[in-house]
């Protein structure tokens, strides 16, 4: 039997969790006297009515203290004559769900508390469903407030059916059910007198003498490459941690992704110089030819680890920004970290039922089954096989946040995998791997109003913020698309119309998009707005005629003044106002900078 | 593998992660025992590389005399990349335990790392933080995100999921790295007995000049040491249970002059370690955290 136990308490709000651990602690005479007295002191203090509050023990957090809740993990150490043990005391409120997520990615065994005068509760569905996505394969379901309920032993048989129905879609290795009080101290520590009906074992002594050691597996050796360790010209070795199986001296073994093989010509744990070593160590591994290996490369005699570009998994949403399709974030797994994408969202699992429903987005403590793709080959397992080479955080490029936490399920081949096939690469998905909403930032206005200006400077401080952009002026599109274009009335139609096409087209690509150009009717303008449809911008640039001619950089309305140029608009042509322009900016009293800052009020939350 | 070998795999684990994807990492070195099982670690953990990142001593310049001497002498020993920090302003202003209480320990402790991280431009350091130690810590990650003016905010921590550690910070961000957080006081006697660690000899019990105040044995380390009216210093047989500032550090009486004398001792101890350390009585219950929040380490 494992001489450490890690376990975690997980269960609803207010099923008594901490209560269960401080209690356990006390009674086993586990506590320091100065823990004890600051214990009673702070009880008395508290709005426990002098009683000891055993939670306080746990409730480290100024804020928890405050609220009277749980809101992250809290670690204790103790040990008993059988046993050491590690509590991650975990949050029940589903707003700190990611954080019993993280208590339970770490244990061997969940202590499930159920509340006995209510039952099974959605939250004690949710942190069941959670335990097992996260590995652990024993529970123990402690049916606490048992004295609530009058020591009723057929209340017990109640909850304890419907805990078996909620268990029977997961594998676990290990179950087991104890009605307990963890106020009371009722089969924590002490057999309970009041409940004589029940013959099994206290919580504690359960916990003393399961076996959660791992089924004796003929995996074959693993070890993914921390670091190369090179203090001089003669010594190079590989340090990293054994995830499965065992190595000798001797040993060929084979380098991920590269295919390499080499001989294992000598082993370090720690500084000492060993013939062999097994799982869970801590090694530096030398081999006997000049190969190229680095970290993130897996050393391995297992053949079947996978090699590839995609997979499936299923992940636990742990952001406050959602998930969607064709969002670039940062994968971790095992020691690589390389760009990954979220492909395609297959469908989130309801924690309650256990049911696959249809989703397009996912948000914070949802789980969901997604199809990832990674920039390069990964080197990987499935979790069930291997926890190490088969976990997966995702890291967002730019809060640094841990987005989400998952474990993979399969791997997809592109060549004959339907997911692959069936795919769309909508403008959406472009949208999310751009990071950006598309749209056509349409500048309008007189010739000389500053137009070109405005567009210039504002495409350069979209750039700066890491945006996607195409300008679309005079000098890109008659030249080239619109070349054949006079400038007769049907020709000023098309002109914009092919303008209008295009920025459509580069919206579609994922492009914010912003044209230059005079659009003096209201009518094309109108077509215009049709053709692009969703993220159509219009920005009126209303310097007064004065001023344009007054600038006249082009010497154009000296030109149209001499009767140089026909239909030149505002002197021989009109110009039509825009009656409602998104935006109307005036050029005369401020700065480039100062309307691109008014400019981008309007557009930063809709880009 | 037992216990102790899986706590030390895991240790092993964290730090080599560090060196491998932190730009420039530093150890904090407090010359006291979790630092010298974590020195201890991070040589098992390169070799037969030395380990490849700075140590850092933040001296208030109260340590115990043998403190010194010890750090020193084990700088010297391993040819580690010793650097002392002092916050000098401080020095300076003459701030010291006896006249400046909490403010002394904010200036020349918390003021003075962060002045020391900024100085260096360290992007993650190592501390020998245990979650046994206090309540505040038992919720502490193992990697402990700091912003640009150090400051914790415990309501909002990373996700710590399996062994995938997530390193990425923005620029003036910094984190604080404790790869011991699962050992407790107990471990790390019988770890520093495993593995033969050299520890500063006030941890065993010796004859040592103390005087009695608010229930602590206060040695008088130097002539700094100022007495109050009717304080005489005693002899005593005493030894050390935390290590830190001379007129802070409370010790015990004790006759544990070996190694298993303090594991004896240590078992079956009636109070946790930071009774006595003299700073962490004041403000109450969550003294230690509001600390941290201000940038203790």
């Amino acid at each position: 039997m494992d001489s450490l136990l890690k376990f975690i308490t997980c269960g609803s709000v207010d099923d008594g969790k901490s209560t269960l651990i401080g209690h356990m602690l006390y009674d086993a005479k586990l506590l320091f006297a100065d823990q004890k007295d600051a214990l009673e002191l702070e009880s008395r203090v508290g709005s426990n009515d002098g009683n000891i509050d055993y939670s306080l023990l746990l409730d480290g957090l100024m804020a928890e203290r405050e609220q009277g809740i749980t809101i992250d993990v809290a670690y204790r150490y103790f040990t008993t004559e059988r046993r050491s043990f590690i509590v991650a005391d975990t949050p029940g409120h589903e707003e700190y769900t990611r954080n019993m997520a993280v208590g339970a990615s770490f244990a061997d065994l969940a202590v499930i508390l159920v509340d006995a005068s209510q039952g099974v509760l959605t939250q004690t569905r949710r942190h069941t469903r959670i335990c097992s996505l996260m590995g652990i394969q024993h529970v123990v379901f402690a049916v606490n407030k048992m004295d609530l309920i009058d020591y009723s032993q057929e209340r017990f048989k109640k909850i304890q059916k419907e805990i078996r129905i909620l268990l029977a879609e997961f594998d676990h290795r290990s179950v087991k059910i104890i009605p307990v009080s963890a106020t009371n101290g009722d089969n924590i520590t002490k057999k309970s007198a009041k409940m004589p009906w029940y013959k099994g074992p206290t919580l504690l002594r359960y916990l003393e003498t399961v076996d959660v050691s791992e089924k004796p597996t003929d995996a074959e050796f693993s070890m993914p490459v921390q670091r190369v360790c090179r203090p001089n010209r003669s010594f190079r070795g590989f340090q990293g941690q054994i995830e499965s199986g065992s190595i000798s001296v001797g040993d060929t073994v084979t380098v991920l992704p590269s295919h390499e093989t080499s001989t294992v010509k000598a082993i370090l744990e720690g500084n000492q110089s060993v013939h062999d070593s097994s799982v869970g160590h801590p090694v530096t591994i030398q081999l006997d030819t000049e190969i190229d290996v680095s970290r993130g490369c897996v050393l391995t005699r297992d053949p079947d680890l996978y090699i590839n570009t995609m997979f499936s998994a299923t992940l636990l949403w742990m952001d406050d920004t959602k998930l969607v399709e064709g969002k670039n974030y940062l994968l971790k797994s095992g020691t690589q970290k390389i760009p990954a994408t979220v492909l395609h969202i297959r469908h989130k699992i309801d924690v309650n039922t256990g049911r696959e429903v249809p989703a397009k987005e996912i948000y914070k403590n949802e789980i969901t089954q997604c199809d990832i793709s990674v920039s390069s080959n990964l080197v990987f397992d499935l979790f069930e096989h291997n926890k190490a080479l088969g976990s997966l955080i995702l890291i967002d490029r730019i809060s640094h946040a841990t987005a989400a936490c998952g474990v993979i399920t399969q791997s997809i081949s592109r060549s004959n995998d339907l997911t692959w096939h069936t795919m769309d690469i909508t403008r959406e998905f472009r949208e999310h791997q751009l990071d950006q909403k598309a749209s056509t930032i349409w500048f309008t206005g007189l010739s000389g109003s500053g137009k070109s200006t405005l567009a210039n400077a504002l495409e350069k401080r979209l750039v700066s913020m890491g945006k996607h952009t195409m300008l679309l002026d005079g000098d890109n599109i008659r030249l080239g698309l619109n070349r054949n274009l006079g400038f007769s009335e049907a020709d000023r139609i098309e002109n914009i119309r092919r303008i209008a096409e295009v920025s459509k087209l580069m919206n579609d690509a994922g492009l914010i998009v912003l044209t230059s150009f005079i659009s003096p009717f209201v009518r094309d303008r109108r077509k215009a707005k049709e053709i692009i449809g969703d993220g159509f911008v219009e920005v009126y640039v209303n310097t007064p005629i004065e001023e344009c001619e007054r600038r006249d950089v082009k010497g154009l309305y000296a030109a149209a003044r001499e009767g140089k140029i026909e239909h030149f608009t505002g002197i021989t042509s009109p110009y039509e106002k825009p009656q409602r322009p998104d935006i109307q900016i005036d050029t005369t009293s401020r700065s480039v900078e100062e309307c691109v800052d008014l400019l981008m009020e309007y557009l930063e939350p809709r880009l | 593998m037992n216990y102790l070998d899986k706590l030390e795999a895991e240790a092993i684990y964290i730090m080599r992660e560090v060196v491998a994807e932190c730009e420039k990492p530093v150890m904090l070195y407090s010359i006291g025992k979790d630092s010298s099982v974590m020195l201890h670690l991070a040589l098992k953990a390169f070799y037969p590389e030395k380990p490849p990142f700075p140590f850092l001593h933040v001296n208030t310049t109260w340590k115990f005399k043998e403190m010194i001497e010890f750090r020193d002498k084990i700088a010297k020993k391993y040819d580690l990349e010793m650097i002392e920090y002092i916050n000098q302003e401080g020095l300076a202003q003459g701030i010291n335990p006896f006249d400046h209480g909490s403010a002394y320990t904010d200036i020349m402790k918390t003021q003075a790392l962060k002045q020391a991280l900024n100085k260096y431009g360290f992007t993650a350091a190592f501390g020998g933080g245990r979650r046994d130690e206090e309540k505040s810590r038992a919720k502490e990650r193992i990697f402990s995100f700091r912003n640009a003016d150090h400051v914790w905010d415990p309501k909002n921590q990373r996700p710590e999921m399996w062994k995938l550690f997530n390193t990425e910070i923005n620029k003036g961000e910094s984190i604080r790295v404790f790869p011991i957080s699962n050992w407790t006081e107990k471990d790390i006697w019988q770890y520093i007995k495993r593995e033969n660690i050299e520890i500063v000899p006030l941890y065993y019990a010796a004859l040592r000049p103390v005087v009695e105040r608010d229930g602590n044995l206060i040695m008088v380390d130097d002539d700094r040491m100022r007495l109050k009216p009717g304080e005489q210093p005693m002899m005593k047989k005493v030894r050390f249970r935390t290590l830190g500032c001379y007129p802070l550090s409370g010790g015990v009486e004790s006759e544990a002059d070996t190694i298993d004398g303090i594991i004896e001792e240590t078992l079956s101890a009636v109070s946790s370690e930071r009774t006595s350390r003299v700073i962490d009585k004041d403000g109450g219950a969550a003294s230690m955290e509001k600390r941290k929040r201000e940038g203790y380490f």
